[in-house]
């Protein structure tokens, strides 16, 4: 049976859009990436792959970005992975109280970045904030601190916020794969006379993998983009101590004035992102869990 | 078990807490905040932040702002989207695969790879200080994720549908609004929240594109709020509670599709 050629017109307004204001400009940031354009004139030059080559060598903020991005990436993976996968577990079964602190500590998501900043800001503030206040509270002044002011813990502060703010996101998807697994699987551990663990280890973890790619696959994948918290908290600083790639092409191309730059850090950030979704996208495929 | 129980208390005070917190604040005064940060406010609950933020910001301008910005992206976007996942599904050939390819490629693509670029073709277009600016932008960047959510579902409806109007005569536009889009509902009304959620608290495209206080939305506004008001924490979060309302009113209500459009976009995105 032929479709009429009427169809073509569907995709019209949305791919006039998609191309103009995304493919283009995608398409231009590999261009510009080669050039010294400042963003403003319309003179600039092609000058090749210096741009990357000072990237690489040249610029030791960049590195130092790369390596806060991947500090923030592994506080944010393996805690928010944890938390959500531990609490998961224990809300398994449909109850009334498991599903109102499900949707209690999912909350946070539906706030907007810049709301959550405000309330860790208040948080972490060194004098009024209650971290602090609660820490001398139960006798342990020693450990309070000036949480997004002191260069060395500031980028790991940013963390322990992103994962408040997503974590709960995190278990719903743990909660939908461990849910997944038929019941019938737990009952033959059960009468094979299986432990605890073994039953984890062998039943749960095996079906669970594929929902567990996907919050590790999704993590990351946040923890790059989270440029609205990072951006909303502390701007970068001090001292660079909390620039992430994302924030770092912002400052480059929107306070530095080197577009070219900028665009050629775009590209390596794409490229980055894209590494990650191509693996996303693998374990996804080999996911039989539905959701 | 007990432990069970002091870990699930532990995080609900962990979210509780801080949200409280918010809302104290929002109504004392700073000295009484400075005073005393988490207790109750000595002089009684007041509203004066509230009435005070109306006064001192165009706060009515940048809720109206949030808001056409966000039913228009999310609308839009809604609509194109489907018109696509259509249209995908119905081609069924190595054309719609390409097309359906070349969309969620977009996924692989966050929007700060693109703002450099894009704030100059903006730039060129006159579209800075737009709230038409803004929505276009908005729409170009879900499109990729809501085409890919919305082809998902409705390549699982059944084809004998849609051959069968085609026999009795029904055009491309009929089979789409009168089986395509009633069919695929749940997985519509699941992508539209996602989308809500995302539109509403997009601070990225606002803070590029928009430097004209007659355009700015609720959370570039907001954060603006930190330079003027700068740890004047009850102004802060009165703000944060105005940005926020519309959001958690529509979370308490439809707490459920909620959970399942924004995990959707998530295992998708």
């Amino acid at each position: 049976m032929r479709t009429p050629k009427s169809i073509y017109l569907f995709f019209l307004p949305g791919l006039l859009l998609y191309s103009v204001f995304f493919l283009y400009p995608t398409v231009s940031a590999l261009f510009y990436s080669f050039t010294n354009w400042d963003g403003f004139s319309d003179a600039f030059q092609f000058i090749g792959i210096d741009n990357y080559q000072r990237a690489f060598t040249a610029d030791s903020i960049f590195r130092k970005t790369i390596g806060n991005n991947l500090k923030f990436m592994f506080v944010v993976v393996i805690f928010q992975t944890i938390v959500a996968l531990a609490f998961a577990l224990i809300m398994l079964k449909n109850t009334k109280t498991t599903i109102f602190l499900r949707a209690l500590y999912f909350f946070p998501t539906i706030l907007s970045s810049v709301s959550v900043a405000f309330i860790w800001a208040f948080i972490y503030d060194p004098s009024l904030g209650i971290l602090n206040r609660g820490l001398s509270t139960i006798g342990l002044d020693f450990l309070a601190q000036n949480w997004l002011g002191n260069a060395n813990i500031a980028i790991y502060s940013l963390a322990i916020t992103q994962v408040w703010f997503h974590a709960g996101q995190m278990l719903i998807i743990f909660v939908a794969g461990l849910q997944a697994i038929p019941q019938e699987m737990y009952e033959v551990a059960k009468i094979e006379g299986a432990s605890k663990w073994q039953t984890f280890r062998q039943v749960t973890w095996p079906l669970l993998a594929p929902s567990a790619t996907i919050v590790v696959a999704y993590t990351t994948i946040q923890s790059f983009k989270a440029f609205d918290l990072v951006f909303a908290m502390t701007g970068g600083g001090p001292n660079y101590s909390t620039e992430i790639i994302a924030t770092y092409i912002y400052s480059v191309a929107f306070e530095g004035y080197q577009f070219g730059y900028a665009s050629a850090i775009s590209v390596i950030f794409m490229i980055i992102i894209a590494f990650i979704t191509f693996l996303q996208f693998k374990a996804l495929r080999s996911d039989r869990v539905s959701y | 078990m007990l432990f069970r129980k002091f870990s699930l208390i532990v995080y609900a005070l962990l979210i509780l807490i801080p949200l409280l917190v918010v809302m104290l604040t929002s109504v004392k005064t700073l000295q009484e905040t400075f005073a005393n940060p988490l207790g109750f406010p000595e002089g009684g609950i007041k509203f004066d932040n509230y009435i005070a933020i109306f006064q001192e910001q165009t706060m009515a301008g940048y809720f109206l702002n949030s808001t056409i910005v966000t039913l228009f992206s999310v609308t839009l976007t809604l609509l194109f989207a489907s018109m696509i996942a259509y249209g995908i599904t119905r081609l069924n050939s190595w054309i719609g695969n390409i097309l359906f390819i070349l969309f969620t490629l977009g996924m692989m693509v966050p929007a700060q790879v693109i703002m450099v670029p894009l704030y100059s073709l903006m730039l060129d277009f006159g579209l800075t200080n737009s709230l038409v600016g803004l929505i276009l932008v908005n729409i170009s960047s879900t499109l990729p994720i809501a085409v890919f959510i919305l082809t998902g579902f409705m390549k699982t409806l059944p084809k004998e549908l849609f051959e069968a109007s085609t026999i009795d005569g029904a055009g491309n536009w009929q089979m789409y609004t009168k089986i395509a889009i009633p069919l695929s509902l749940p997985s519509l009304s699941a992508t539209a929240i996602f989308l809500f959620v995302m539109h509403w608290n997009d601070l990225l495209y606002p803070l590029l594109f928009i430097t004209d206080n007659a355009y700015k939305t609720l959370p570039l506004a907001l954060l603006e709020f930190q330079g003027q008001y700068s740890t004047n924490y009850p102004m802060l979060f009165t703000g944060v509670i105005i940005a926020s309302a519309p959001m958690v009113i529509a979370y308490v209500f439809l707490q459920r599709f909620f959970v399942a459009g924004m995990t959707a976009g998530a295992v998708k995105g």
